[in-house]
């Protein structure tokens, strides 16, 4: 039954001697790293196919990756896009492609049954390795990209965060928008696609997940077969090193929106840094733990200035953001500014008190099973760990790893990797002489200054 | 390849795993309130929901989104907790939460580690007879909710249609009112307002508690009793129908919004299962969508976004657990160079083309088949199945319809989908409106894409 679950976000967790999910790991012929997980509750699989080719490897063709992602299951093989959905759906089967800013992923949820699953499987293959790009599609893909593109300009968030990620990243990789710009896109010619490609679907490159109800076997005949057609190639050179910003900076969009999108933050922190749990915990007290959050209880429970106040760090291959957002009624600006900055400052100058990091830890470790609790999330965990080569026991360690955290840890992990004075800031809303006098209020030698926009 | 041969395969599927999948089961307290429990071992998690048979649609004029503001107040406190305690007590326990509001329920739930469910009744009994209504937590919430509005509404163009558009489709039913209410109703709340409507609508046999996961059924009905036992009824009034009249003539309307692209919705008037005729019919409106939008390989997309290439975007949607009778809509955004005029007409022609042909074998098959997939991969998630059955019985049709849907599903020929386009989907039940983009200002509108 169809029943709308968008808006909903479930999160999950338990019981400290519940053993997490046991990942087999290996590398087909052609290396691919491959990650299992056998789970066979019920009769369906899920696979990933994941490449380091995300938006970071775009370079000047910002939003090669997405278009190129996009217009993989357009036709392959000799099957135009009409074909390869009719293949997938007589089946029961959910096909997907898309780009985030470190990946380039195709997803595949089957039923394990042998002759649906075969014919979702060689489709999956197909695509993979015989993609089209032909013309045709190419201009259509493309257009609805651009329409894409256009729509977001309507958006206040969508503006506040392009103009976020610009801020925090200048001329690193990880600056422009996945979806790239209007300018860029339609400069794109098809075989920049088929480039792109070439180059980044490679096996050596590219990482598989499978979670689900198949047996070892079943799984290493799946991974050589979906990658089989691919050339061996290699994998990419690392990312640029992400620098912080030179200094601390405030830009105001002028939109007419109700609201003013308030965006806060530097670069933060990477999937392999040795500080990432003490990040994680400090988060998860400052702005990360929803409904009982520091900044939810400030913004929102003592002063009804936003319906949603949080942090955020978003781990990636190199430092993703380290991000503080609110909305509120535009001539509020100034104060929910004020009461996040403060809230913020103070947290990275006192850290967390010992109540509030016990609760904390109460709180993760006793939902640690709600993590994943279903083969979607554990599929998305297992693609994690695999994608950054994080070490196979990463679940099993980590309600661990979360215990040893202390308040001098996180303090002194916070500390150094959030400094107030180079926080970018970012407003977008109707600005009514509010934007000025927030400029004022800044602590003082913070060092914000207004934008050219 | 042979598509029976794969549809066989699929059929098959639901007879292989009887064996693992665990029946829902019901007991019904003596205070009225009904505990709907599905056991569901594959993780030592649980979930829990508290629903009430109250939403957007119980509510009348001036007050509208009253629902939703209880909702946040539920948060707030009562005599035994202080605002806040509530959730810290859940956080402290591993636990995640949070609630909802919708047309026709309100809904509360915390996932949970399977062995502290009793925390979560607990909390849920307190609150569903003992909530403590304060001046100054209503203020504060008060503006939080109309930033919920305003992030939600008042900023988001398609949001902004939506909102006028059913405003103006239903001549009297309460689902011409958005769920968070409208601006001057939600600025007028009292104590007493909300007060009144808690003392209506919150109590045990207004009530349905899902549980779904790893637990035993009669742990479950025990807890149940412990804490939700002793609860007083109510009287609870029965709600006035508020029928929708017959609408008498196509409507139009012209939605003048700062954005960037038109786009365009149709609705047309069509019963849902609790007010079909003959129930059938409201599972061949839901193959109808199918035909139209399940999935890529589905008419609005092959035809009208890749084929004719006229729509940069096309859905369709039919919800067939409403409590009332609702809208069958299209959506669609056309492509530069394109007008909303003439995607009306193309969807229009879809339409057309479902009350003169048959729609193929294949393309029946092909939606019974992905109808028959998702009820398994819907096993995936303790949530999703507790929403099935909390909604299903909030609505009034019984949890037990969620066992029904695919046979139903699979039950719908050709000639049903053909016979409910020709008797519903008509001229004169019809809804359109217009999103015209206005210019978002001089500034953005001359920047460009960066």
């Amino acid at each position: 039954m169809r029943i709308g679950l968008a808006g909903f976000m479930l999160l999950v967790f338990s019981s400290a001697n519940w053993a997490a999910a046991k990942i087999e790991h290996w590398q087909t012929s052609q290396g691919s790293r491959v990650y299992y997980v056998q789970t066979d509750d019920l009769p369906m699989v899920d696979i990933q196919v994941v490449f380091d080719a995300g938006s970071a490897r775009d370079g000047s063709s910002e939003g090669v990756s997405a278009l190129t992602t996009g217009l993989l299951d357009t036709g392959a093989g000799t099957w135009n896009a009409d074909q390869i959905a009719q293949r997938f759906e007589s089946v029961g089967a959910q096909f997907g492609a898309s780009s985030s800013i470190d990946m380039a992923s195709l997803t595949l949820r089957t039923l394990s049954d042998k002759t649906l699953f075969d014919k979702a499987l060689e489709t999956m293959q197909v695509i993979l390795t015989k993609p089209g790009f032909n013309e045709a599609d190419f201009q259509r893909e493309k257009n609805r990209t651009l329409a894409g593109l256009k729509q977001q300009e309507e958006s206040p968030a969508e503006l506040a965060s392009i103009a976020f990620y610009n801020a925090l990243y200048g001329d690193h990789p990880y600056a422009h928008p996945t979806s790239g710009t209007i300018q860029t896109v339609s400069g794109f010619k098809v075989d920049d696609l088929r480039k792109f490609y070439q180059q980044y679907f490679v096996a050596a490159n590219a990482v598989i997940v499978i979670v689900g109800d198949v047996n070892k076997q079943q799984a290493e005949q799946t991974a050589e077969k979906l990658v089989a057609g691919l050339p061996v190639g290699q994998k990419p050179e690392p990312l640029p090193d992400v620098g912080q910003p030179v200094k601390g900076k405030l830009q105001h969009i002028e939109f007419p929106s109700t609201q003013t999108h308030v965006l806060v933050g530097v670069p933060g922190t990477y999937r392999k840094d040795p500080d990432y749990f003490n990040l994680y915990v400090g988060n998860h007290i400052l702005g990360g733990s929803g409904l009982v959050s520091k900044l939810f209880e400030e913004v929102r429970e003592k002063r009804g200035l936003a319906y949603s106040a949080n942090s955020a760090f978003i781990p990636l291959s190199r430092p993703g953001p380290f991000l503080v957002s609110l909305q509120t009624r535009n001539d509020q600006t100034k104060e929910a500014l004020q009461v996040l900055n403060k809230t913020l400052t103070d947290f990275i100058e006192k850290g967390p008190t010992d109540v509030e990091l016990t609760a904390a830890k109460k709180n993760i470790t006793g939902g640690f099973a709600m993590r994943f609790d279903t083969n979607k999330e554990l599929a998305s965990y297992v693609g994690m760990i695999g994608f950054y080569d994080l070490p196979l026991d990463y679940l099993d360690k980590f309600q661990e790893k979360i215990d040893q955290v202390t308040v001098a840890s996180i303090t002194d992990a916070l500390k150094r990797r959030v400094k107030p004075q180079l926080l970018q800031t970012i407003t977008v809303g109707k600005a009514a002489g509010e934007v000025k006098t927030s400029r004022r209020s800044e602590r003082k030698g913070r060092g914000h200054r207004n934008s050219e926009k | 390849m042979n598509k029976q041969l794969l549809y066989a395969a699929l059929l098959c599927l639901p007879v292989m795993n009887c064996g693992a999948a665990t029946k829902a089961s019901e007991h019904i307290l003596g205070n009225g309130l009904k505990i709907v429990v599905k056991e569901d071992h594959r993780s030592p998690v649980v979930v829990s929901q508290v629903w009430y048979k109250v939403g957007s649609s119980y509510e009348s004029g001036g007050i509208t989104g009253i629902s939703h503001m209880l909702e946040h107040m539920m948060f707030k406190g009562t005599d035994k907790h202080p605002a806040g305690e509530f959730s810290r007590i859940i956080a402290e326990n591993g636990g995640d939460e949070n609630a909802f509001t919708g047309q026709d329920y309100t809904a509360y739930f915390q996932t949970m580690e399977a062995t502290r469910l009793a925390v979560s009744f607990e909390l849920e009994a307190d609150r569903m007879r003992h909530l403590h209504l304060l001046a100054d937590e209503l203020k504060k919430e008060l503006q939080v909710v109309t930033e919920e509005r305003r992030m939600r509404t008042d900023d988001n163009p398609q949001a902004k249609m939506q909102e006028h558009f059913a405003s103006v489709a239903y001549s009297n039913s309460p689902y011409k009112n958005p769920i968070i209410g409208w601006p001057s109703d939600i600025a007028g709340y009292t104590v007493e307002d909300i007060q009144a409507w808690y003392q209506r609508w919150y109590a045990p046999n207004n009530a349905i508690v899902v549980v779904v996961g790893d637990v035993k059924t009669p742990d479950v009905i025990a807890l149940a009793e412990k804490y939700f036992g002793d609860l007083q009824k109510s009287d609870i009034k029965p709600l006035k129908p508020q029928a929708e009249i017959e609408q008498l003539g196509m409507r139009k309307m012209k939605v003048k919004v700062p954005a960037k692209l038109p786009s365009i919705v149709m609705g047309y008037k069509v019963p849902v299962l609790k007010s079909a005729e003959q129930e059938w019919e409201a599972y061949a409106l839901e193959v109808l969508a199918g035909v139209l939008d399940g999935g890529s390989s589905a008419r609005l997309s092959s035809g009208l976004v890749r084929g004719r290439q006229i729509a940069v975007a096309a859905d369709a949607g039919y919800s067939l657990t409403e409590r009332l009778p609702s809208l069958f809509e299209l959506e669609a955004t056309p492509v530069e160079g394109k007008t909303v005029e003439e995607l009306e007409a193309a969807l229009k022609a879809e339409i057309t083309k479902l009350q003169d042909e048959l729609v193929k074998t294949d393309e029946l098959l092909r939606i019974k088949a992905q109808v028959l997939a998702s009820a398994v991969y819907e096993r995936d998630s303790n949530f999703y199945q507790a929403m099935q059955l909390g909604m299903l019985e909030t609505v009034g049709l019984g949890w037990q319809k969620a066992d029904e849907y695919v046979p139903k599903i699979n039950q719908v020929t050709a000639e049903q989908v053909r016979d409910v386009a020709r008797k519903y989907l008509i001229e004169d039940h019809l809804n359109v409106a217009y999103l015209d983009p206005q210019p978002i200002n001089e500034k953005t509108d001359n920047k460009g894409a960066k």
